[in-house]
């Protein structure tokens, strides 16, 4: 039997009208959006299923918009995503793609920074502005975003894993999570989530390490809107 | 951890002579590891995301992103303001305050989902509407949501609040049987009593189906949440005098979660049932989004 708090039972405080269709489309695409990082020039969206269907009756298309603005599912701002993203020179496409056996809140996206680099991200939201993020740059991988999440791709050899791991040993943290993921090639993708905040000493070791090519950190996107 | 049934819910208020609020307090703060200020104080933000959104709607003529709803809190509160309505000015504002979060819900305002967006009109509407009645202190209302959650986590552990799980009855169902629950707190009733009023509201929704048109969360939810809200106000009176449910609360609880697993699929939040499948109701749906 799962355990419930009362601000899951009374919330989320959240932008309207639908928990999976706003809030969760906003939570999830503020997460790709931070794993692309800064200088964001262009979002293709591709939208699966449900969200396909009826983005632009609930708004699931300004609250993507909004998340890739770093916005919160709370932000009274999010409303006006389209113009934000206008004045800031992001282009935006929406494009309906049906996605196979995947879940009916689906949306794969494809961020072309500034730099030319693209990122794609895909991810679905389940219902209740929860989320899964399910595939970085054609990579498996697993998170909710619930918990601080960090995100390596590094070459896939002995030892790499536990010198990580062991960064967060020596001071003193708790992993939650971690799933490692092998793309061939001599690469491999891991998603760590850890019980409390990782500072960015840890962040930055791991980034000095050789083995490793990329690293990002998710916050998670706690409510504060109430 | 919170108790699992509404039996060991009374059980545990009776022993240690609590109301659910306190009980609820108590284990959210163990449970969060938060202070029990903390936890009073987080709720009382919650509390003025739902005093916005039960009011703003009934003071601006808004309408839907999609513009198929709008204006009704509006024009009810109007009418209270200057009719002579046959169910009182009282029942009147708590309809218009239901549907006025509903509308800030469906214009992409803020609001506070309890237990879902699709729901979130009745548990502000009951609690604020019952509060003004009874001359009642921003901390009895604080308390209300508390008693209301509590009643919640019981309902979400033992069925479901998803209406493409149970249907309706499993969104404003479960938000009118919270709301009643917490009036009855509210008004100095039992936990026994409390849960007699959630009993009774779900048995008199039990069955009701999730049918929105073109799937947006407009109509009819928009309206079941004024349903849910006078359901539950009505309800708190019934159990305040000493009306009692035949059947315990964990039985209605029960039976609501098997009555929505047997839905078909049509009636579960898919828009393929119902009304979303009416002539009028398509027609809606093919002007919102095209062929």
């Amino acid at each position: 039997m799962q355990d419930y708090g009362v601000f899951d039972i009374l919330g989320p405080v959240m932008i309207g009208p639908s928990s999976s269709h706003t809030a969760g489309a906003a939570r999830l695409a503020k997460v790709a959006g931070n794993i692309a990082g800064n200088n964001i020039k262009r979002v293709e969206f591709l939208l699966h299923g449900s969200f396909g269907q009826t983005y632009k009756g609930h708004g699931t298309d300004k609250a993507l918009i909004a998340g890739i603005l770093n916005m919160d599912p709370w932000d009274e701002n999010l409303k006006r995503s389209f113009e934000i993203a206008k004045e800031k020179g992001i282009e935006i496409i929406f494009t309906v793609k049906d996605m196979g056996d995947v879940h009916p809140n689906t949306v794969k996206f494809i961020i072309t920074k500034e730099d030319g680099r693209v990122t794609e991200v895909t991810g679905s939201s389940i219902g209740g502005g929860n989320i899964f993020v399910f595939d970085i740059d054609g990579q498996s991988v697993e998170f909710t975003g619930e918990k601080p999440t960090l995100l390596t791709q590094h070459k896939d050899m002995p030892g790499v894993i536990s010198k990580i791991s062991s960064l967060f040993y020596d001071e003193n943290m708790n992993i939650g999570t971690m799933k490692v993921y092998r793309s061939g090639k001599g690469k491999a993708t891991m998603a760590l989530e850890t019980d409390s905040m990782i500072p960015d000493e840890i962040i930055n070791k791991i980034k000095e390490m050789e083995e490793v090519e990329n690293v990002e950190f998710i916050n998670p996107i706690l409510e504060g809107g109430a | 951890m919170f108790v699992s049934s509404g039996r060991e819910l009374t059980e545990i208020c009776r022993e240690e002579n609590l109301t659910i609020y306190e009980y609820t307090i108590r284990e959210e703060a163990d449970k969060s590891g938060l202070s029990r200020e903390k936890v009073i104080e987080k709720m009382k933000g919650t509390l003025h995301v739902m005093m916005n959104s039960a009011s703003y709607a009934q003071e601006n003529e808004i309408k839907s992103v999609s513009g198929l709803i709008g204006g009704d809190a509006f024009k009810i509160r109007q009418y209270a303001d200057n009719q002579n309505t046959l169910t009182g000015d009282f029942m009147n504002r708590a309809m218009a305050r239901a549907i006025s979060s509903s509308e800030v819900n469906a214009a992409m305002g803020k609001i506070v989902a309890c237990p879902t967006a699709g729901s979130c009109g009745i548990v502000p509407a009951v609690v604020i509407s019952a509060g003004e009645k009874l001359n009642k202190t921003e901390e009895d209302l604080i308390n209300a949501l508390f008693t209301a959650s509590g009643v919640g986590i019981i309902i979400a552990k033992n069925a479901t609040l998803a209406g493409a799980e149970g249907g309706c009855q499993a969104e404003c169902g479960s938000a009118a049987a919270m709301a009643s629950a917490a009036v009855v707190e509210m008004m100095g009733g039992s936990p026994e009593q409390a849960l007699n009023a959630a009993a009774i509201v779900f048995k008199n929704v039990m069955g009701l189906v999730c049918d929105p048109v073109a799937g947006l969360v407009e109509v009819p939810c928009a309206k079941r949440n004024i349903a849910g809200t006078v359901s539950a106000l009505t309800t708190a009176d019934l159990a305040m005098s000493g009306v009692e449910s035949k059947i315990p609360f964990d039985e209605v609880v029960w039976a609501m979660h098997k009555v929505g697993k047997s839905l078909p699929s049509e009636l579960r939040e898919t828009a393929m049932g119902g009304i979303a499948i009416t002539p009028t109701g398509q027609r809606l749906k093919k002007e919102i989004f095209g062929e």
